[in-house]
């Protein structure tokens, strides 16, 4: 079964080609922006901003760390640097020139990485970016957002280059349901609401809003309605929507496409143990690299699925 | 291996992996086809050609040859060598990206007996290469440790402090390739950095270096005669290549010289292999 069809929701596009298009379309109206990339434009999409102003892009060459920190130095001088390449060469390659050329001196630099999670599919577990998150959140100081479809991933383009300091923007390979029809309500560091319900709430990212919204669905037809929250700021956290969903539903579950430590799931646990602590589960990569194959038969063998959502559920409320 | 195969009989044998290659992308539906074909004649000459000493029954024997394919994208040409050789069945390769094989969309060391590093972000397979060279020179064995580049790879920061590591430590048992096919993922190596020539930068640091056309089959084994015979410092050989080499006609009909990270489509891949057989 597709992802979305148990919800209903029409299929849309890849988050990567969303954060590509919106940052084209806004390139006229942020001056500033200027692109570096490490001979992946082609794959992360901003090689179409950099087309439409050919000036403001750089191309280093396959060199992250270097990429990162040439970043750093624009930024100090007024740009507004977007860099991306795949989530797992930007982050793991490149982590302490981003500490250092960017995080620490509180540059206004804009991280970009796509092609994260498993659902990147054939070419295997060394180009999936499953730590990233907790990377990027492990950085003092720097927001970091994981978007669930095309419509709020344009929004938080345009949140980031409104957003003065570092930023994290995780996006994915594959096309993704439309979750947002029309205008998306997009605040850095408040979460949305995307389904209500009282019984239990799923705290979900990326595309396991979607996930979430279809396991929503197969629990209701057993009784139990859940509240779905796209929690697309990992950091900062919104404490309220989480304090709030404990205490009105009395048991959360956490979904991601990213290994367990340090990621989503541990974010919120430590929110809810703080305000208001209920019971807890969650749904993620767990402690295991995956493998190459189809996205959906990964995503069915490591139990990033509807079904794997709702048995959690069923757990956290049984 | 006893006696040593002719140039033919090696030619031969290239374009047999580049035709696996080609099918196993093909039938994957994914992969990197024109980077694997660049690399044939090295891949082929090193499996076939007698320089690696390596056992496929018993894949970690401690003094065997490694082989690392830096450029593990181009892993294809790597797998289509090591079924030939015997690690695994040739039928198994169209198992290529495919849930649950180990012939995985970059090279898996914990998964496939025979790879030696895995590799997939590039710029560090030299890196363990020459760790791999200390490690076996400190346990004594005669043994001899191969890394293949990319050129685009030589972007990475990495591979020259691996290149100033290897010349201090005088690696004589380490020989690095690199793929000079002249593309990166969005372009030429000209266009987006060009770092050539890489035998007079790299000479410098200490290391012994030949420049080669890489698609030559003889040129291949001249140079591998030649850095074998090297004992006191490491070797690179700087391997002038195409990418897609062996089928350039099919990427000039379709208008790509790079085609990077593309399989050919059945009907292209039917004339790619029937031109390789021609
Ligand atoms: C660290 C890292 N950055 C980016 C990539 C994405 N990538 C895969 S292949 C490739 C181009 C490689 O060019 P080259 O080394 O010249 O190899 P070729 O394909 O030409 O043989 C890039 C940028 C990667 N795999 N690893
Ligand atoms: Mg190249």
């Amino acid at each position: 079964m597709a992802l979305g069809e148990l919800s209903g929701l029409p299929m849309g596009e890849a988050t990567r080609d969303a954060f590509g298009r919106a940052l084209e379309e806004l390139g006229a109206t942020y001056p500033n922006v200027v692109t570096v990339d490490g001979d992946v434009g082609n794959s992360t999409r901003t090689e179409w901003f950099a087309n439409a102003f050919p000036e403001r892009g750089f191309n280093v060459g396959i060199a992250e760390s270097n990429m990162v920190s040439v970043a750093g130095g624009l930024a100090s001088c007024g740009k507004t640097p977007v860099v991306a390449s795949f989530a797992a060469f930007l982050l793991c390659n490149a982590f302490d020139q981003i500490r250092m050329s960017v995080a620490f001196p509180r540059l206004n630099v804009k991280l970009v990485g796509t092609h994260a999670g498993i659902s990147i599919g054939e070419d295997g577990p060394s180009q999936m970016g499953v730590e990233d998150v907790a990377l990027a959140c492990s950085l003092a100081d720097t927001v970091v957002m994981v978007t669930s479809d095309g419509a709020s991933t344009r929004a938080a383009t345009k949140a980031m280059l409104e957003h003065d300091g570092p930023t994290y923007l995780r996006c994915g390979r594959p096309k993704v349901p439309v979750i947002y029809d029309g205008d998306v309500p997009f605040t850095i560091g408040k979460a949305n609401t995307v389904r209500e319900g009282g019984d239990v709430a799923i705290v979900a990212n990326g595309l396991m809003v979607a996930t979430s919204l279809d396991a929503a669905a197969l629990l209701a037809k057993e009784g139990i309605e859940a509240r779905v929250l796209d929690m697309h700021t990992a950091k900062p956290i919104d404490e309220e929507a989480v304090a709030k969903a404990a205490e009105e539903t009395g048991a959360i579950v956490v979904a991601e496409e990213h290994l367990a430590a340090g990621g989503l799931g541990a974010i919120v646990a430590s929110t809810v143990v703080r305000t208001k602590p209920v019971p807890m589960a969650f749904v993620n990569l767990g402690d295991s690299y995956a493998e190459s194959g189809d996205p959906d038969g990964l995503l069915e063998k490591y139990g990033l699925t509807a079904e794997a959502v709702a048995a959690a559920v069923r757990g956290v409320k049984g | 291996m006893s006696e040593k195969p002719s140039i033919e009989e090696l030619e031969a044998k290239a374009d047999l992996l580049r035709c696996h290659a080609i099918r196993m992308t093909t039938e994957a539906g994914s992969g990197h086809p024109s980077s694997s074909l660049s690399a044939a004649e090295v891949t082929a000459a090193l499996y076939f050609g007698g320089y690696l000493n390596v056992d496929p029954a018993n894949p970690t024997m401690p003094e065997r040859d490694r082989f690392i394919l830096s450029k593990g994208h181009a892993c294809p040409i790597l797998y289509a060598a090591m079924a030939e050789r015997g690690y695994f069945p040739v039928e198994d390769l169209m198992t290529l990206r495919k849930l649950g094989s180990p012939i995985e969309g970059h090279p898996n060391l914990r998964r496939l007996p025979g790879i030696e590093a895995s590799t997939g972000s590039l710029g560090q397979g030299l890196s363990i290469g020459v760790g791999q060279a200390l490690g076996c020179r400190m346990d004594g064995h005669a043994n001899r440790v191969f890394v293949v580049i990319g050129d685009g790879e030589m972007g990475e920061g990495q591979v020259w402090e691996a290149i100033a590591t290897a010349a201090k430590y005088k690696l004589g048992n380490l020989t690095a390739i690199i793929d000079q096919n002249g593309y990166q993922q969005t372009g030429s190596t000209k266009t987006v950095l060009d770092q050539t020539p890489f035998a007079d930068r790299i000479a410098p640091f200490g290391w012994h270096t030949q420049t080669i056309n890489g698609n030559s089959m003889a040129e291949v084994v001249s140079a591998l005669d030649a850095a074998v015979a090297v004992t006191d410092q490491p070797t690179m050989i700087v391997a002038e290549t195409k990418k897609g080499a062996g089928i350039i006609p099919i990427l000039e009909e379709l208008g790509d010289s790079n085609l990077h990270g593309q399989p050919l489509k059945p009907e292209w891949a039917e004339k790619a292999i029937a031109l390789l057989q021609s």
